[in-house]
This record gives structure tokens, C-alpha cells and sequence, in this order.
């Protein structure tokens, strides 16, 4: 079994990246289990998402307290949360920043971490680009891909385009795949 | 058709599939995207033959549902916690005028505090109504269920619940495989009511019932959920002939054969504990698991047959009765009599709070050394409720206890702390 962690704010699309994530492993024929930190949302407060990725099915009700893989959406909760509580020995660390890790101040923790498990992308930058608004989760998702290789680029696209149609599934996949490619070269 | 869907909008296409004539409902967390998802069908037309009506409030939701299916409609609504509690009078009244409803619960709990997140305290303070209480472990059985209950409903002429856990499945999304309108058109003929309000052949339903009948009349309702006893494994198995999967039934075994300890549970924490059994297992502990499917009726007698051969067994409860302890575990106590065997039971996620395998393993390992106190509470943090108590001993006016120990934790009123 494979475990993501989503950290976000509420307006961040954090509870839909699980969901599209679960799609894009569900194409791929696994099972996958998406649910929201079910926590009483509301725009700007910090918000957790949850993925799990397996090949047989996930009976487990659970928070991901073990995650082997994070997500930070907004850099600015390493202020208020321990987003890498539990984190696995050689996790996997995808932050949407275009700063640097020592300017995050995480510099320490991450480099605990093999070398090329750990990405910072401007998601934020790309759906600015892309989508027009400032919604990173897509993005992420298709740096999520590149970085772990867990998921293949084509079912990222497919799930994106499954949950939002026309110019703005265009849109978020254009930024998805600008983050998969960002992620590659780095 | 194997689809990757949140377990709201699962549950809302197979009711859809039922081609249910009225939908009345009333939002409230954690159900309301089923309704959304089932108003959405109407809307667009996918839904034909089906009157959607926006009610003012729950009681007017099961009052409306009450009137369509006395008339003969096929008729669903849904609801939730105080949802649950302000239709009260209605949910007795469907039950006793014998209507066959089918109502989905979006399992939470109930305030004060006031708390948006699951636990089984709603659905338990309906238990004894009339209405058959169906609880689903996984998004695809509660999909499945709704199927059922329509059926077991109106061949009995009884209300039925399908119970789901809030948030947990209400807002997990995981694959799901929603059956063809065909084949579920072949399992659940036309509704056939048993009785209806017919302006062409009319008589009256509710009649006022004296001291002379009322007893016999309660009893024939008793008397139509022990039936169910015998209809629900029976339209479980024409379920799986059909659909090819076990769903629903009185209740489900995991790893019972050889068990010393059985842990009995409901609800979409089985698939935790299973899990946890499982861990346990591979270290040599003798461990299983009973989920009860059917609450009510409570099938006192398979559950009985599964439990004798255990030494001991520890029931996992999303609710507790105030000032006396669990209220599944008291239903499982009864079934026991006589056999000797000791029923703990252990209060768990209440108002939300996680269940984790961590947890439950040491609490399992303490029942299978019979250390467990008779009613336990699972995390329980002691220091935050004994410094309540020292505050309410120190002064006679120490305040309200929600708002100390909110205090206490350092989170501002009305501040939850998201799990």
C-alpha cells in the first residue's frame, strides 16, 4: 500500500486532489481510497486530504498517520503544522514553492530524505499560467507523477479532464504536465 | 459498472436505480450530497417518474414521505443527527402505520456539543421505532443495501434505515460497482403497497387504537421484524445470485472459526479492525470478527451461534447509553445469556474521534488477557477529564464543561480541531 498526504488551505483544491489522484490510480486498475480530513472546511484554514494506492482492497479507515509521500500545497503551514509528521524513512516530498529549501526553512529535515524523492515546483506559477486562477492541485498532481513514479502521466490526464471538463480540464492538464516535465529535469 | 465515486454519490445512483417515485429531503451534513446527487438526476432527467419536493424541514421531510407512500409511491429521503432527532415523531409514525420508506442515514453525532462528524448516536436513538436498521460496512455495500431495503421493505410493509458512517464513507471516494438498471429492475419488482390511500376505493390509516388493541398491534409490528430475521439473509443471497456479491444479510464473519477473542462491531470500522485482526494474527493471537449487519432486528440468535465458542468477546461501539454503557454491547449481553461467555465493551470514535490500529491492537491484547474494565473508553484522555473534574470540585460555579476543556486543550471556543 502506498500513502499520500495532502496539506493545504481551504480554496486549494486539496480534498479534490485526493480525489482525482484516487481516479488516476482507480484507471490504472488499482484500488484507491480518497477522503478529506473531514475537518469543518472553510477558505484559508488549513485543510488535510488523504489517498491510499494498493493493489487489493484497502479495508482501513484510518488517518494516514504513516504517509509515504506528502504534499504540501502552501508553504506557509510549516509555521503552523508538523506537515511531515510520520513522514516514511525515504518518503517522497513534493512542496509548491519556487523557493528554496533552505529559504522554507526545511532544508534540515529534507535532507534526511534521499536526494530525488524531494521536489519544490511553482504549481501556483503554472495554474496562474494555465488555468488563470491560482489553484495548484493539478499541477501537483502531475508533479506527484514525475517525482514517484507511481502514477503514469496519461491517467493523471484522464482524471483531471473526469473532474473538471473543456477549457478548464485543458487548462489544469496543460499545468499538470508543465509540473511532471519541471519535476523530470530536476 | 466499476466506477472510482464518492460514497454519497454511489448511494445516490443506486437509489436512482430503484426508480423511486418521491424524494423529499432536507440538507444536513454528512448526507446532504446524496440528495444533491439524487436532485441533480431528477433535474436532468436521468431520473424519470420522480417527483424531487424541497421540504422546510426533517419533520416535514418524513411527514411528506409518510403521505406519498400511503398513497403508494415509492418513497426515499435521507438524513442525519439532529436531522434524525426533529423528525423523531414521524420516524415512529412510519413504522407503526407500517410504510415501507427507505431512509439512508449519514451516521453523526448528535449535540450538544454541537459536533458535525460520525459517530452511531443518531441512528441508536431510533433503534427501538420500528424501522429495520441496516448498517454498511463499505461504499459499495451501502450502494448495495439501498437495493435490498427498497425490496425487504415492501414485502414486509416496514420502514428501513440504511445505515452509512458519516464522512468516512459518505465522503470516501473508492471504486464502487453500481449495478444495470436491468438487472436491479429483475431483483426489485413494482411496488405493490399493501395498503394505500386510493380516493377510488377509500378507508382511513392511523386509526386511534385503545388499551383493547394496542398491545396486539405493537406485537404484530415485533412480529414483522422477527420476519425480517428470515427475509434479510434470504434477499442477501438473491442479491448475491444476481449481483454475484455478498451484501448485507444479518451480519458478516471474519476469522471467527478458531477464535478465543471475537470482537463485534458495526459500521465501516470492521474494515479497520479486521486489518488489525490480521496484524494480530500473524503474531499468534486468536482473534475474530462478527460486523452486525442487521441492528434491528438484532439477530440474537446467529449471533449467539458465532459467539458461544469464543472465551470472551469485546463489543466496538460508536454510541454508549449515558449512565448505564454500551447499547450494542447490551443487545450482544442478552443473546449471551447463559453461556458464560464475558461481553466487554469498548466506547470508540465518538463525535469523530480516529480509531487507529494502534489502538485497537492494545486494546484487543488487554481483552485477550481479561484486564479490560466492563465498559471502557477507547483513548480516552484522563487528565483532561480529571482536571474537569478537579475544576468542577474547587468551585460551584466552574462553568460550562465544553467550553473548560475546549480551554483546557488551548483551542478557542467553537474552534474543532480537524482529525
Amino acid at each position: 500500500m502506498f500513502q499520500i498526504r495532502i496539506h493545504g488551505r481551504g480554496g486549494q483544491g486539496v480534498v479534490s486532489a485526493a480525489e482525482m489522484m484516487s481516479t488516476a490510480a482507480f484507471l490504472e486498475g488499482k484500488h484507491a481510497q480518497a477522503f478529506p480530513s473531514f475537518g469543518s472546511e472553510r477558505t484559508g484554514a488549513p485543510v488535510v486530504s488523504y489517498c491510499r494506492i494498493d493493489d487489493k482492497e484497502i479495508r482501513l479507515r484510518e488517518p494516514i498517520l504513516d504517509p509515504d509521500a506528502v504534499i504540501i500545497q502552501d508553504p506557509t503551514l510549516f509555521q503552523a503544522l508538523d506537515v511531515f509528521q510520520g513522514l516514511a524513512p525515504g518518503g517522497f516530498v513534493l512542496i509548491n514553492s519556487t523557493r528554496s529549501f533552505e529559504e522554507l526553512g526545511i532544508s534540515q529535515f529534507l535532507d534526511t530524505l534521499p536526494k530525488e524523492h524531494v521536489c519544490a515546483v511553482g504549481a501556483t506559477e503554472l495554474a496562474i499560467q494555465h488555468v488563470g486562477r491560482p489553484v495548484p492541485n493539478a499541477a501537483l498532481l502531475g508533479g506527484f507523477a514525475a517525482i514517484t513514479g507511481r502514477l503514469h502521466f496519461k491517467s493523471v490526464d484522464a482524471a483531471i479532464r473526469k473532474k473538471f471538463g473543456g477549457r478548464i480540464g485543458d487548462g489544469n492538464v496543460a499545468a499538470a504536465l508543465a509540473a511532471f516535465e519541471a519535476v523530470q529535469a530536476a | 459498472m466499476l466506477k472510482q465515486i464518492e460514497g454519497s454519490h454511489a448511494v445516490a445512483e443506486s437509489v436512482a436505480l430503484c426508480r423511486p417515485e418521491v424524494i423529499c429531503a432536507y440538507p444536513i451534513s454528512p448526507q446532504t450530497h446524496i440528495v444533491e446527487g439524487v436532485g441533480d438526476m431528477v433535474k436532468s432527467g436521468e431520473l424519470q417518474n420522480c417527483e424531487f419536493i424541497n421540504v422546510e424541514s426533517e419533520f416535514a421531510a418524513l411527514s411528506v414521505a409518510i403521505g406519498s407512500s400511503a398513497a403508494g409511491a415509492r418513497t426515499y429521503t435521507a438524513t442525519a443527527s439532529q436531522g434524525l432527532l426533529f423528525m423523531a415523531e414521524a420516524v415512529y409514525n412510519a413504522a407503526g402505520l407500517g410504510l415501507p420508506i427507505v431512509m439512508t442515514i449519514g451516521n453523526r453525532a448528535i449535540g450538544a456539543p454541537i459536533n458535525i462528524w460520525n459517530d452511531h448516536t443518531d441512528s441508536m436513538s431510533m433503534r427501538d421505532a420500528g424501522w429495520i436498521q441496516l448498517f454498511a460496512e463499505t461504499n459499495q455495500e451501502a450502494a448495495d443495501l439501498h437495493i435490498q431495503a427498497f425490496k425487504l421493505a415492501e414485502e414486509l410493509s416496514v420502514p428501513v434505515m440504511v445505515c452509512m458512517d458519516g464522512f468516512i464513507l459518505t465522503h470516501a471516494y473508492e471504486r464502487v460497482d453500481i449495478p444495470d438498471q436491468a438487472m436491479v429492475d429483475d431483483y426489485l419488482p413494482p411496488f405493490k403497497p399493501r395498503q394505500v390511500l386510493d380516493p377510488t376505493d377509500p378507508y382511513s390509516i392511523g386509526a386511534m387504537v385503545g388499551p383493547e388493541a394496542f398491545t396486539e398491534v405493537r406485537y404484530l409490528a415485533h412480529d414483522r421484524q422477527i420476519c425480517a430475521l428470515e427475509v434479510i439473509p434470504r434477499i442477501a443471497d438473491e442479491f448475491k445470485a444476481l449481483f454475484g456479491r455478498d451484501s448485507g444479510g444479518l451480519l458478516h464473519t471474519y476469522r471467527t472459526e478458531d477464535a478465543e477473542t471475537i470482537v463485534v462491531t458495526l459500521g465501516s470500522v470492521a474494515g479497520t479492525v479486521k486489518d488489525t485482526v490480521d496484524l494480530m494474527r500473524e503474531n499468534g493471537s486468536k482473534i475474530g470478527v462478527v460486523s452486525i449487519c442487521s441492528f434491528r432486528p438484532f439477530p440474537k440468535d446467529p449471533i449467539r451461534n458465532v459467539l458461544e465458542q469464543a472465551k470472551r468477546v469485546v463489543v466496538l461501539e460508536k454510541s454508549f447509553a449515558l449512565g448505564f454503557g454500551g447499547i450494542v454491547a447490551n443487545n450482544v449481553m442478552m443473546s449471551m445469556q447463559g453461556t458464560g461467555v464475558h461481553v466487554y465493551t469498548a466506547v470508540a470514535g465518538l463525535g469523530g474521534r480516529q480509531i487507529t490500529r494502534a489502538s485497537l491492537a492494545t486494546l484487543f491484547e488487554k481483552v485477550g488477557r481479561d484486564e479490560l474494565e466492563d465498559v471502557h473508553f477507547l483513548d480516552l484522555d484522563w487528565e483532561v477529564v480529571n482536571r474537569e473534574l478537579d475544576r468542577a470540585r474547587e468551585s460551584a460555579t466552574s462553568g460550562p464543561t465544553a467550553e473548560n476543556i475546549l480551554r483546557d486543550l488551548d483551542l478557542g471556543p467553537g474552534v474543532a480541531k480537524a482529525v
